[in-house]
C-alpha cells in the first residue's frame, strides 16, 4: 500500500486520490486491494500529473493492470473537454498508436485442433512474419500507403484481404474518420513499408486457444462462442509507423507545451490544445496510425485464414471483434446529467460500451461490446462485455491485459526462453519464437495474475465475465 | 527498459547509452562493426540532445534493418555528430530479443556528476 499517496478507499474495488496541489481532479483506481498493494507508487504519481493537465474532465482513472508507464500508467484512462482547453497527449496514446486485440471464431472445436497443432504452429510461423527484421509480403508506395492511412481495414477488405463482413465487428467500423496522412512524415513512412501484415515483438503475438470457461451463457451465445471451441486472438499494433508517429509528435509537444502554456509535470505528458494547430494535426496523424493498426490486424487475419485453410480446410474463421487500446478518441458521456463530446485517452486500457450503445455492431449491442483481454503466453485470455454502469465510472474502459509485475531484466535472471517452452510444451502449449531471450522476458511468471485482474474489472462494474480462454499455440516475436 | 551510460565526456556516456540499446536487442559481441551509417542531430537541452540520439538510431535499426557495435560522437555547441557501425540483423544469428519502439522522456537524465564523469540516461518503450 503506498505510503506517499493518501489512497481513500470508495468501495471494495475503488481508490481514490483527493485532488491536491496541482491535480484540476481526483484520481480513481479500480482494483482489489491485493492488486492496489502490488502497484508501484509510480502509478499513482503518474495518474496525479495526468489529473493535473489543463481541460481534465471527471477524473483521471487507472484500471485494475496499471502499472508504471511512460508518463501516463499504462491502464490510464482521461478525457478532456475541447472548449475548456482541453489537451491531446502523444504520451498519453504512447508509441504503439491502436495496438490491440483482435479475437476470431475458428468454427473448430479444440479436439479438431489437437491432432495436427504442431503443424498448425509451425505454418503460422512460416506464414506471419514475427519478430525484428521481419517483413511483410506488401509493399506500399506513397500512393498505396495514403490510402491505406485513410482507409485502415476496410482499405485492406478492399485489396483482397478478408471479407467485407468483418468490418462490421471492429471499432468505427474498421475505418478511423478524420485521419489526415498528410499529417504522417516521409520517415513514418518509411518505417512502415516493409511491415504491413507484420505482429512485431514483445509482448505481441498470435495464439490459437481453448474456450476453457463460461461464465455468461447468454452473452457467450451472442458473441458465438460455446466451451472447448478454438478461437484465435492477434495481439498487434501500429509498427514502426506507430511508433514514429508517436516519437516525432512526442518531441513537437515537449517543445512547444510552454508557449501554450502548459506547464508539464513530466516530460512524457508532452500535449497541446485540441483546438491547436499541433494538437489538430496529431488527431490527424494518430487517427491515420489507428488505420495502419486496423490495416495491419486485418491482413494477418487474412494470412491467418489461409493457414487454416491449408491446414483444416473445414475451418471458417469469423470475427468476434477487434479492440485497441491505446488511441484518443472523441466520444459523447454523460458528465453531471450532461452528454458532453470528451476526447478521451485510453492507454492499456480497453473501451467498453454497454448494451444499447449505438457504436456497437447491431448484432451484438443487446449485450455490449466484446471486451478481449489478452493474458500472458502460457496462462489465459478473457473476453467480457462493456456494462451499463461503465459509463459512470471509467468513460465505458476497462482493463487490457494482466499487466508486467516485472522488468524484462528481471525475468531473464529468473527464468531461461527454453526452459519456459518446453514447460509450456509439457503442458501441450506449444511456442515458436525466433528469440528464446525474448520468450524468456515473456515468461508467464513476469505477468500479474490475469484473473485478479478482470475480476476486479468485473466487480468494480467496468465490464462483465464471459468467458476465460487457455491458449493451445502461440508464435511471437 | 531502462538505460544508462557513464563516460569521462558527455559524448563518451551518449555512447554507451548507445551501446546498452543494442544489447537490449542482441549480445553486443555478436554484432560485427561493417558497416557504417553517419548520424547527426541539433538540440541546444543535452537531455532532448540525448533522446534525439537515440531515436535517430532507432529509426536507422528500423528501416536499414540494421544492429550496431561501434560508435564515435563529437558535441559541441548542441551539435552531435556520430559515426555508428554495424551489420544487417541475421536473425539465427542475433536471435533479437525485442524490437525498440522509441526512447522516452522518463527517467530522462543528463548530467556531469561530482567526479567530473558524465551520467546520460533514459527509458526506453520496446
Amino acid at each position: 500500500m503506498s505510503q506517499e499517496y493518501p489512497l481513500q478507499r470508495e468501495s471494495e474495488f475503488s481508490w481514490r486520490i483527493d485532488p491536491s496541489g496541482k491535480m484540476r481532479v481526483p484520481g480513481i483506481i479500480y482494483a482489489d486491494e491485493t492488486l492496489i498493494r502490488e502497484m508501484d507508487d509510480k502509478v499513482f504519481e503518474q495518474l496525479c500529473n495526468v489529473a493535473s493537465l489543463p481541460g481534465i474532465v471527471q477524473a483521471a482513472y487507472a484500471m485494475p493492470d496499471a502499472h508504471w508507464g511512460y508518463g501516463f500508467p499504462i491502464g490510464g484512462v482521461a478525457a478532456f473537454d475541447p472548449d475548456l482547453g482541453g489537451v491531446v497527449s502523444a504520451g498519453g496514446v504512447g508509441f504503439d498508436i491502436s495496438c490491440g486485440v483482435r479475437a476470431l471464431r475458428t468454427g473448430l472445436s479444440i479436439e479438431e485442433i489437437e491432432p495436427v497443432k504442431k503443424q498448425l504452429v509451425d505454418a503460422l510461423f512460416r506464414q506471419v512474419p514475427v519478430g525484428v527484421g521481419s517483413t511483410g509480403r506488401i509493399h506500399l508506395n506513397d500512393k498505396g500507403m495514403t490510402a491505406m492511412l485513410k482507409g485502415g481495414a476496410r482499405w485492406a477488405v478492399e485489396q483482397g484481404f478478408g471479407e467485407p463482413g468483418d468490418l462490421e465487428r471492429i471499432e468505427e467500423k474498421g475505418c478511423m474518420a478524420g485521419a489526415d496522412p498528410g499529417e504522417v512524415s516521409a520517415r513514418a513512412r518509411k518505417r512502415q513499408q516493409d511491415e504491413m501484415g507484420t505482429l512485431g515483438s514483445g509482448n505481441h503475438y498470435l495464439e490459437v486457444q481453448r474456450v476453457a470457461e463460461i461464465y455468461d451463457p447468454r452473452i457467450a451465445t451472442a458473441f458465438g462462442l460455446r466451451e472447448n471451441d478454438a478461437v484465435v486472438f492477434i495481439h498487434c499494433g501500429s509498427r514502426g509507423l506507430g511508433h514514429q508517429i508517436g516519437t516525432e509528435f512526442l518531441k513537437y509537444m515537449v517543445l512547444v507545451a510552454s508557449r501554450h502554456g502548459i506547464e508539464l509535470p513530466d516530460r512524457e505528458l508532452a500535449c497541446a490544445p485540441i483546438n491547436s494547430e499541433l494538437g489538430q494535426a496529431y488527431l490527424g496523424a494518430m487517427r491515420a496510425g489507428i488505420n495502419c493498426a486496423l490495416a495491419n490486424r486485418q491482413i494477418i487475419t487474412h494470412l491467418t485464414r489461409q493457414v487454416f485453410a491449408d491446414v483444416l480446410p473445414k475451418a471458417d474463421l469469423t470475427l468476434i471483434f477487434d479492440v485497441s487500446h491505446n488511441t484518443c478518441k472523441l466520444e459523447s458521456h454523460p458528465v453531471a446529467g450532461r452528454q458532453r463530446k470528451l476526447y478521451v485517452h485510453r492507454k492499456g486500457a480497453t473501451r467498453a460500451f454497454g448494451p444499447g450503445n449505438p457504436e456497437i455492431p447491431e448484432t451484438l449491442r443487446a449485450v455490449g461490446q466484446p471486451v478481449l483481454i489478452g493474458g500472458s503466453m502460457g496462462t489465459e485470455s478473457h473476453i467480457l462485455a462493456g456494462s451499463e454502469q461503465g459509463a459512470g465510472l471509467s468513460f465505458n474502459s476497462a482493463c487490457h491485459g494482466a499487466g508486467r509485475a516485472m522488468s524484462r531484466h528481471r525475468a531473464t535472471k529468473l527464468w531461461r526462453g527454453r526452459s519456459v517452452v518446453d514447460e509450456l510444451a509439457e503442458r501441450g502449449i506449444l511456442i515458436r519464437s525466433p528469440s528464446m531471450r525474448g520468450v524468456a522476458e515473456e515468461a508467464p511468471g513476469a505477468y500479474k495474475d490475469v484473473r485478479a485482474v478482470v475480476d476486479a474489472a468485473e466487480k468494480a462494474g467496468l465490464a462483465k465475465k464471459v468467458a476465460r480462454m487457455e491458449p493451445r499455440l502461440c508464435i511471437k516475436g | 527498459m531502462g538505460l544508462r551510460g557513464y563516460g569521462q565526456t558527455m559524448a563518451q556516456a551518449f555512447e554507451q547509452v548507445a551501446l546498452a540499446l543494442t544489447a537490449t536487442v542482441t549480445e553486443l559481441d555478436r554484432v560485427a562493426p561493417q558497416q557504417r551509417v553517419d548520424i547527426d542531430c541539433e538540440c541546444a537541452d543535452p537531455e532532448l540532445l540525448l533522446v534525439d540520439w537515440l531515436n535517430a538510431l532507432i529509426y536507422e535499426m528500423a528501416t536499414r534493418k540494421l544492429l550496431f557495435s561501434r560508435f564515435e560522437i563529437t558535441i559541441e555547441g548542441g551539435r552531435l555528430d556520430a559515426s555508428a557501425w554495424g551489420e544487417m540483423v541475421n536473425r539465427s544469428r542475433h536471435r533479437p530479443a525485442v524490437e525498440v519502439k522509441g526512447a522516452t522522456y522518463t527517467a530522462l537524465q543528463v548530467a556531469q556528476q561530482e567526479n567530473g564523469d558524465w551520467l546520460a540516461q533514459c527509458i526506453i518503450d520496446v
